[in-house]
């Protein structure tokens, strides 16, 4: 009996070892190890043996079944190890094909300059004011000082609707609209993006809409190094620190001392890019604020013109046509 | 304004100074220049020659052979074509190794077999402008003067060696529209001597002409000086005084007419000489035009006038319209012997309008539409009087007649040293604004820390104390200015909340794929008309006077733009376009405005075409109305409107297609449009399935809610519960997810929709629907009981309700 279970061992070690799969593998154990196993079926002989000997072979069998067991089960890690391995082959991808990418959508430059501009001056402790794209004369020209007959009207030609009503020039009346808001209050600190209209063929360097942003301070005791201050602040978070910028002396009827900025470009030299100057006493008063209790400074860019030079942008129509190949380039923004 | 550097160095000594020093100190201190130019054009090599032959040319018809002399030992032969050369001529002459304006250069040449030692030159060769041309110069070779020296370079006869300063004035500048003027700049800035030509007035003669001056409108005409001068010559002027008018930028005419604009642009001062002898007794009447009136004007044209023109007349007839363009029935001319000299005051505003309303403008209305120089108006007079005596032989002929309503005020504005400091932000002294002052010539006296001055009435712009505190900060240089931060009571800044709102908007709809685009905000009436829009019932506004069709009426709607914009694109090979615009629209209940119109904020969108699917993983298709559906449910969720608030219900609109739109609804308000577009307007714009949405985003705003409180999770299992069953076709799926909801109550955790189908083993018009029900509490373990109970109810409902058939 002894010699009929080593066979066993030896022929169950040798069958196991060239199982390929893990059905097979299962299969082996019930033909050995199952109730109706090949081990189980020696051992029902064990009657026949002597007192002595039953121990003996009992534990010689307990001591296969353990062994083939064992021999199993490595052979199970085995079996699946390789299963594995072939699932990850047949699983493999190339990858370098095409992603499956959701879509990301582009914000128009000028957008983005708007928005830049705007947290900039909201960290100097701005607020953003808005008002009427479609405005009464009074507030586009009479109260900036700009009556009927201004020379300077001329420098603003208008879309009218009525004689007293026009698409607003500029973005200045939402300052003067503030002011009265405020009534008498100070400080104002503001910031007046919008679209403006003016009667301009559209070429690569005009628009009949292009869009400005205004900013106000009226307090005590402003004077112009404020004005120069707060600008070149500005000017340092817009187009880098150590940008230059100067002053030159100018005229709007709305500001007096007035001033057009330019800054340093070390490529194309010096670029105007905004008009400013100390309000006019007139512009004060006709809000309601005493000139001579409070001063204030005001400035206006054209986004446009800071897009264009931002972004080397050539043709000003582009950035009204959104041709999404245009666009798309600014998805980083 | 164009200066001539040559005839400024002859009032501001500009030893050491070039034109460009001019200019850039100008920049610095308030004019801006901008452009610097020699008038020479790059001509070189080009001398005053005389014509001594010239005889036909033996081989063509058209072309002369002429001996021309050119102070060399031999004369030159030059073949010429211009039908105008004659013996005896001086002309420019383009030698052998001369160029011409364009980099053209002259060589020895044959010309139908004979030999030209060089070109006779037109004026358009040498590179003048037609705009300073009299009329027979600008055919043809230029025929000098018979003073032209011969031998001597064309550049100095014409004077093209001269620089010109080309300055862009402000409208508050005006006087820096004559050379005194200028001179008057330069001389304070450049802190140099000024010298100014010497004007001698002439004011009485015997035996002299009559002149009855009679202002009937005080207001438009306060000031009218006239004087007669005659035995005029009337020839082209000297070449200096051509010159000199070329650098200006303006024509030659004859020598009576160049003096006058000489004197104007010497002193800014407009003059007019009328014939005298077409004035009807002597008689000068500056009144407004009666109604029906008009003039035909120098320019040969008719204009009509209305009762605020103001004119020049006598009893007879109009002389001219005042300020803006003599009349043509006294105008000098070839046969003109006595000539009357006007320089007055008009109104700056009456001529503005005028000049306006007629649509002429002209060297004199630019000038007294902003304000001439009433002390200017005697000297300017004599000054030209003096030159006409000089270059065109001309003799005084009558006293100086002056008409004068008040006197001019002598202007004293005072400058608080406090205020001037404290506006600029500058530490200055009193010395140095006293020598800016007088920098400026204005007249100064300082005491008890306030400057009076005195202001020349060459600055009317100058009437306030901040005038002058922008006098002095320009002189004083703006780069002296210093940097400060404001300061005082901080203030937090921000945006906000609709502002915010609107970013949150922008940047959502970017995330979920769709391009922002900005457009015009003036369209065509047709475009605006197309579409039906949330302000359907309004007309949109019109502008009174469009620049095109194209941009006639304000918008009342963004989906007209958002689909140019897809029809730009698709043209130009995008495939699939996912655009928005958030803008303001316009609508007004009034026909013609009294007030301001209602500007509303508006999200438009748009999606068409096909959607970019990779080639080789094509995706489940289905209409792109969903599409466009999920990222506006994406952008509800964003804004903290919950799913439940909004519906959409079917609607049959203008412009869209009938089936396939819906309108939005907020607590059964209406907010928005989502739809396909209309299939025949899809085709005439030749696009393919596009999908647009607009909202009304006041209200949508009004509508979302930024509060979040937390919902404690559940601890509990959920259970799940398939339901699956058969309706009929129109029943939208959107009711019967309400109806689950309603019925379910608080246990219902959610419900999803996860099949519909239509076909055959169904039945004819029926569809089968499946949902998912998830049932969880949040305080205990759901028993079966509890959950059969509830899901039956819903059961029970939807049977009852809708007549569902459960499939099992």
């Amino acid at each position: 009996m002894r010699e009929q279970l080593l066979r066993l061992r030896e022929e169950a070690v040798a069958e196991i070892g060239v199982v390929e799969d893990l059905t097979a593998l299962q299969g082996m154990k019930v033909k050995y190890l199952g109730k109706k196993g090949e081990l189980t079926t020696i051992l029902r002989g064990m009657g026949k043996l002597s007192k002595e000997e039953r121990p003996i072979i009992g534990s010689l069998a307990n001591e296969i079944r353990s062994y083939l067991e064992n021999v199993i089960a490595t052979k199970g890690e085995e079996l699946e190890e390789q299963q594995l391995e072939k699932r990850l082959q047949s699983e493999k991808i190339d990858v370098t094909l095409p992603s499956v990418e959701p879509m990301v959508g582009a914000t128009h430059p000028m957008i983005a300059v708007t928005q830049q501009i705007e947290d900039i001056f909201i960290g100097m402790g701005f607020e953003i004011a808005e008002g009427p794209e479609v405005e009464l004369d009074l507030y586009n020209f009479e109260l900036l000082n700009l009556t009927k007959e201004h020379p300077a009207r001329d420098m603003h030609d208008s879309f009218y609707i009525t004689s007293e009503i026009l698409l607003r020039t500029h973005t200045s009346p939402v300052q003067v609209r503030t002011l009265q808001a405020k009534e008498g209050k100070v400080p104002v600190r503001i910031i007046c993006p919008g679209k403006v209209y003016r009667r301009d063929d559209d070429d690569s360097t005009h628009s009949h809409q292009f869009m400005q942003i205004e900013g106000l301070v009226v307090d005590r005791g402003v004077s112009m190094g404020e004005l120069n201050g707060t600008l070149l602040s500005f000017i340092e978070k817009m187009f880098g620190e150590g940008t230059e910028m100067r002053l030159r002396p100018s005229y709007f009827p709305f500001t007096e001392p007035s001033v057009e900025v330019d800054i340093y470009d070390p490529e194309r030299g010096w670029l105007e890019i905004l008009g400013a100057g100390m309000v006019h006493p007139r512009v004060l008063e006709k809000a309601g604020y005493d000139p001579e209790r409070y001063t204030g400074f005001a400035f206006g860019m054209g986004v446009e013109r800071i897009t264009m030079l931002k972004y080397n942008i050539d043709d000003i129509r582009q950035l009204y046509l959104n041709d999404l190949r245009f666009l798309k380039q600014f998805q980083s923004v | 304004m164009l200066v001539s550097y040559d005839w400024l160095s002859e009032y501001v000594d500009l030893d050491g100074i070039s034109p460009e020093d001019i200019a850039d100190e100008l920049n610095r201190t308030g004019i801006e220049v901008e452009v610097i130019y020699t008038r020479d054009n790059g001509l070189n090599g080009v001398v005053i020659g005389q014509v001594l032959s010239v005889s036909p040319h033996p081989q063509a018809d058209r072309l002369r052979v002429c001996s021309v002399h050119v102070g060399q030992p031999q004369p030159l032969q030059i073949v010429c074509g211009a039908p105008n050369v004659a013996v005896g001529q001086r002309v420019p002459v383009a030698t052998v190794g001369a160029t011409l304006p364009g980099d053209l250069r002259i060589q020895a040449t044959q010309l139908r077999g004979i030999e030209s030692m060089g070109m006779i030159c037109s004026a358009k060769e040498l590179g003048l402008p037609d705009k300073v041309l009299m009329k027979e110069q600008t055919e043809g070779i230029l025929v000098l003067g018979e003073d032209a020296p011969i031998g001597e370079d064309i550049r100095l006869y014409l004077g093209m060696t001269d620089q010109v300063i080309e300055l862009e004035l402000t409208p508050n500048r005006a006087d820096c529209l004559s050379m005194i003027g200028v001179a008057y700049e330069i001389a304070a800035i450049f802190e140099r001597p000024l010298t100014l030509p010497e004007v001698e007035i002439r004011e009485s003669v015997t035996h002299g002409h009559h002149v009855d001056i009679q202002l009937e409108v005080e207001e438009e005409c306060p000031f009218y000086v006239a004087q007669v001068v005659e035995n005029l010559t009337i020839g082209p002027s000297p070449q200096w005084i051509q010159n000199r008018l070329i650098s200006a930028g303006v024509r030659p005419i004859n020598n009576i007419v160049d003096v006058t604009n000489y004197v104007m642009i010497e002193t800014g001062q407009p003059l007019h000489a009328f014939d005298y002898d077409q004035i009807q007794d002597g008689e000068i009447i500056v009144r407004l035009a009666h109604p029906g009136e008009s003039v035909v004007t120098l320019d040969g044209v008719t204009r009509a006038c209305d009762d605020e023109t103001l004119l020049i007349s006598d009893r007879k007839q109009v002389l001219g319209i005042a300020g803006i363009m003599g009349g043509q029935s006294s105008e000098v001319g070839p046969s003109t012997n006595r000539v009357l000299i006007e320089s007055a005051y008009f109104n700056p505003i009456s001529i503005r309008r005028s000049s306006r309303k007629l649509g002429l403008r002209s060297e004199a209305s630019n000038r007294f539409e902003k304000g001439v120089d009433p002390e200017r108006i005697i000297p300017a007079l004599s000054r030209s009087v003096q030159l006409l005596e000089e270059i065109a032989q001309g003799q005084v002929a009558s006293d100086l007649y002056i008409e004068e309503i008040g006197d001019v005020e002598e202007i004293v504005v005072d400058l608080r040293h406090d205020r001037l400091t404290g506006l600029l932000g500058i530490q200055i002294e009193p010395s140095e604004v006293l020598k800016i002052f007088e920098r400026l010539k204005f007249p100064t006296q300082y005491e008890d820390d306030v400057y009076h001055v005195q202001v020349p009435s060459r600055r009317p712009d100058i009437t306030i104390e901040v005038d002058l505190i922008e006098e002095v900060a320009r002189i004083y240089g703006y780069d002296r200015i210093p940097t400060t931060l404001p300061w005082g009571q901080q203030l937090p800044g921000g945006l906000t909340k609709e502002q915010g709102f609107r970013r949150t908007i922008r940047e959502t709809l970017r995330g979920l794929g769709m391009n922002e685009v900005i457009s015009y905000s003036l369209i065509t009436n047709k475009m605006d008309k197309e579409l039906v829009s949330l302000q359907a019932e309004t007309k949109p506004i019109q502008i009174a006077m469009p620049m095109s069709n194209e941009h006639a009426v304000l918008r009342t709607s963004l989906l007209p733009s958002l689909l140019q914009t897809a029809v730009h694109n698709h043209k130009h090979g995008i495939d699939f376009v996912s655009i928005f615009e958030l803008s303001s629209v316009y609508t007004s209940e009034e026909r013609r405005l009294t007030r301001l119109p209602q500007e509303s904020w508006e999200l438009g969108g748009l999606m068409s075409g096909q959607l970019e699917r990779n080639f080789w993983r094509k995706g489940k298709e289905h209409p792109l109305f969903f599409d466009t559906k999920g990222v506006l449910d994406a952008l509800w969720k964003r804004l903290g409107i919950s799913h439940k608030e909004v519906e959409y219900h079917e609607a049959v609109l203008a412009g869209f297609h009938p089936g396939r739109t819906a309108e939005i609804l907020f607590d059964e308000k209406r907010i928005g449009i989502l739809g396909q577009l209309h299939p025949k307007l899809e085709k005439q714009y030749d696009l393919h399935e596009v999908i647009l949405f607009q909202i009304d985003l006041q209200q949508l705003f009004a509508k979302s809610d930024d509060k979040i409180s937390y919902q404690r999770l559940s601890r509990y299992p959920a259970v799940t519960r398939d339901l699956a069953m058969i309706v009929d076709e129109d029943i939208r799926v959107g009711e019967i997810e309400a109806g689950i909801r309603q019925v379910a109550g608080e246990l219902l955790r959610s419900v999803t929709l996860f099949d519909v189908f239509i076909g055959e083993q169904i039945g004819p018009n029926k569809k089968n629907v499946a949902y998912s029900l998830v049932y969880q509490a949040l305080d205990r373990t759901l028993t079966d009981e509890e959950v059969q109970a509830v899901h039956t109810k819903v059961i029970q409902f939807l049977e009852s309700t809708m007549d569902v058939k459960l499939r099992t």
